[in-house]
């Protein structure tokens, strides 16, 4: 596989200057499903704008199907965008909302009837033609919105928090639909998402952002099970990350006591974050434990229960299919593979 | 149902300011002075034809040029963020303040013969022209008068326009012409149909522009009017008779334009 999109150390400042995105750099893989993925202002939806034309680095070069696009206005790029609240023309019906970037190009009506009709097969909109789409329901308009993109076969689709507007159970079924369009049309799509969960599901690979640095890129897998530091372990999915340091390798020292765990290569006596997911945290027998607590709260989430457990210096999170009684004293333990030591991230 | 009664004062207001001048205007038109039926003087209307004309000439191209000046503007306008929106705005109904004779007197000044314009060209051996008592002056008067009128109606629909239907053109590969063909034309069209009522209707109707920049060689329906009431021609039921077809008029202009507009929205 090559790479379709190529983004070389982009920095982008506005007038005051404030730095937007700080030194991006990151290869797309053509017919891959990548999600930028990040907390509000970190930069995720000013790197697809930069992508789509709308916004030009201050410096740094973007590369196109190996071309250098820099300055290169969005109406000449091959690449279309879904908006986040749609962009659907008022004026326009549901057949011609789709058909507008072929009118644009002047594509003789005969392929239009046959491309729009099979756009709209794709995103299950038969029978809408003549709807005007402000008579439609979220999630029919986010459909338009996608087949007015994908109708113009652009080498690359980019979403901009495309769900963002629709309730959760439309917003997990369009999730499925777009990665069945994204395998059926075997085409790239870059994402752009803050939700942890909808990058898992739907990717190939996340670009987990931050203050408009690129932290982590890597499968969803990768990024759940060995985040490079504390705050990609915190924001995908749930983590409990207590301050640590390690005395020699495969031994690591946090609230006052000594556990076994699998990580070497730090300096003596570094001090690092100690992550660990909820789901690892074992709950025993509090006689039998080095690290005890006493339940604060506990939660029915459905498959699991969450209890919030106080013990030293911190306050555990943990996922449990059995719930102990409040105000109980328990004991934790962890496996060795299940202690995640990072290094500590300097603070900005 | 209570809102039933608190409508009923308005809806007096309307019989009694509206309907009721109204249905007087159709008496006279079609009564003679001792009250019998007659259509005399809207036969009489006939004779004014070349009046007629002329006023919707002017009109017309008035109101095209006010187009023509006031989109830019109106969409300029409404891009702008919103602070400066507020204070251009103002600058634009700046001018509506001041009293719409001594505007109208202003641009006589103007234009006269020994007007600061003439007096101006003659600094530089040029003239003087004749710019004051011609029809173009009148256009004038009018352009200037009722540009306002032109660009609120415009702004307050581009103001509505989500830029983000502008990237999604530029994404599907608009121009910048396309874009404004395609996408900000359309979508402007309630702007530009209640803009043309609002500049054609009082353009048409208007007597103090067409006297005090026209003279007398540009009589417009409005002049006309005045002289059947006030002025030594006296005689209301020929200029209620003019009345009622300048209504007429004016009405089927914006029933053909009503055709353009997609949702009804025009104003009369």
């Amino acid at each position: 596989m090559e790479n379709i999109v190529s983004l070389k150390n982009i920095i982008l400042e506005f007038e005051d200057s404030e730095r937007i995105l700080k030194n991006i750099s990151l290869d797309i893989k053509d017919k891959e499903f990548v999600t930028f993925l990040g907390p509000s202002g970190c930069g995720k939806t000013t790197t697809l704008r930069i992508i789509a034309g709308f916004l030009e680095p201050t410096s740094g070069d973007v590369f196109f199907d190996g071309q250098r696009i820099n300055g290169v206005p969005p109406h000449k790029r091959n690449v279309n965008t879904v908006f986040q609240r749609y962009a659907l023309f008022p004026h326009l019906n549901v057949y011609e909302n789709i058909a507008f970037g072929l009118r644009v190009k002047k594509v003789p009506e005969k392929e239009i009837v046959k491309r729009v009709g099979e756009m709209l097969e794709l995103v299950n909109l038969m029978g809408f033609e003549k709807r005007t789409v402000n008579r439609l329901s979220g999630g029919q308009q986010q459909r338009v919105a996608i087949a007015r993109a994908l109708v113009n076969h652009p080498k690359v689709l980019l979403l901009d928090e495309p769900l963002g507007a629709l309730d959760l159970k439309l917003r997990k079924e369009m999730q499925i639909e777009l990665r069945r369009i994204q395998q059926e049309l075997e085409l790239t799509f870059v994402y752009v998402t803050h939700d942890q969960e909808e990058a898992l599901t739907m990717s190939d690979s996340i670009v987990v952002m931050k203050d408009g640095i690129i932290q982590q890129i890597g499968s969803p897998t990768d990024i759940y099970n060995e985040p490079v530091n504390a705050f990609v372990a915190d924001f995908i999915g749930e983590s409990n990350i207590v301050n640590g340091c390690m005395p020699k390798d495969c031994v690591v020292e946090f609230t006052g006591r000594r556990f076994e765990c699998v990580d070497r290569g730090f300096s003596p006596n570094e001090t690092v974050d100690v992550v660990i997911r909820p789901e690892d945290v074992k709950v025993i027998p509090a006689d039998k434990a080095q690290l005890t607590g006493i339940v604060e709260s506990v939660v029915f989430k459905g498959v699991h229960y969450e209890m919030i457990v106080d013990g030293v210096d911190h306050k555990w999170v943990i996922h449990s299919t059995k719930a102990e009684p409040v105000g109980a004293m328990i004991g934790m333990t962890f496996d060795p593979f299940d202690i995640h030591i990072m290094k500590k991230t300097e603070e900005e | 149902m209570k809102l039933k009664y608190f409508s009923a004062p308005y809806l007096v207001w309307m019989v009694v300011f509206i309907l009721v001048p109204l249905l007087m205007i159709a008496y006279f038109a079609l009564t003679n002075d001792n009250g019998q039926f007659t259509i005399k003087y809207l036969g009489d209307v006939g004779q004014y034809a070349n009046i007629f004309v002329r006023s919707i000439w002017l009109a017309l191209i008035a109101t095209a040029i006010c187009l023509i000046i006031a989109y830019p503007v109106a969409f300029i306008l409404s891009r702008m963020d919103k602070h400066r929106q507020g204070t251009m705005l103002m600058i634009v109904m700046l001018p509506m303040w001041m009293n719409f004779l001594l505007r109208t007197y202003a641009w006589m000044t103007l234009l006269g013969n020994n007007g600061i314009i003439n007096h101006l060209f003659g600094l530089v051996g040029l003239g003087p022209f004749k710019l004051i008592n011609t029809s173009g002056a009148v256009v004038l008067g009018m352009v200037y008068n009722y540009l306002p009128f032109m660009i609120l109606p415009l702004y307050s629909v581009m103001e509505k326009i989500d830029n983000s239907l502008f990237e999604a053109a530029s994404d599907l590969g608009c121009s910048s012409r396309q874009t404004l063909v395609r996408v900000i034309v359309p979508l402007s069209v309630p702007g530009i149909t209640s803009g043309i009522t609002m500049v054609f209707v009082p353009a048409i109707s208007t007597f103090i522009i067409s006297r005090m920049l026209g003279g007398g060689s540009n009589l417009l329906i409005g002049d006309l009017i005045e002289m059947q009431f006030l002025g030594n021609a006296y005689n209301p039921h020929l200029g209620a008779a003019i009345s009622l077809v300048l209504m007429v008029i004016i009405l089927v202009i914006m029933t053909v334009m009503n055709q353009f507009d997609p949702d009804d929205q025009v104003l009369m």
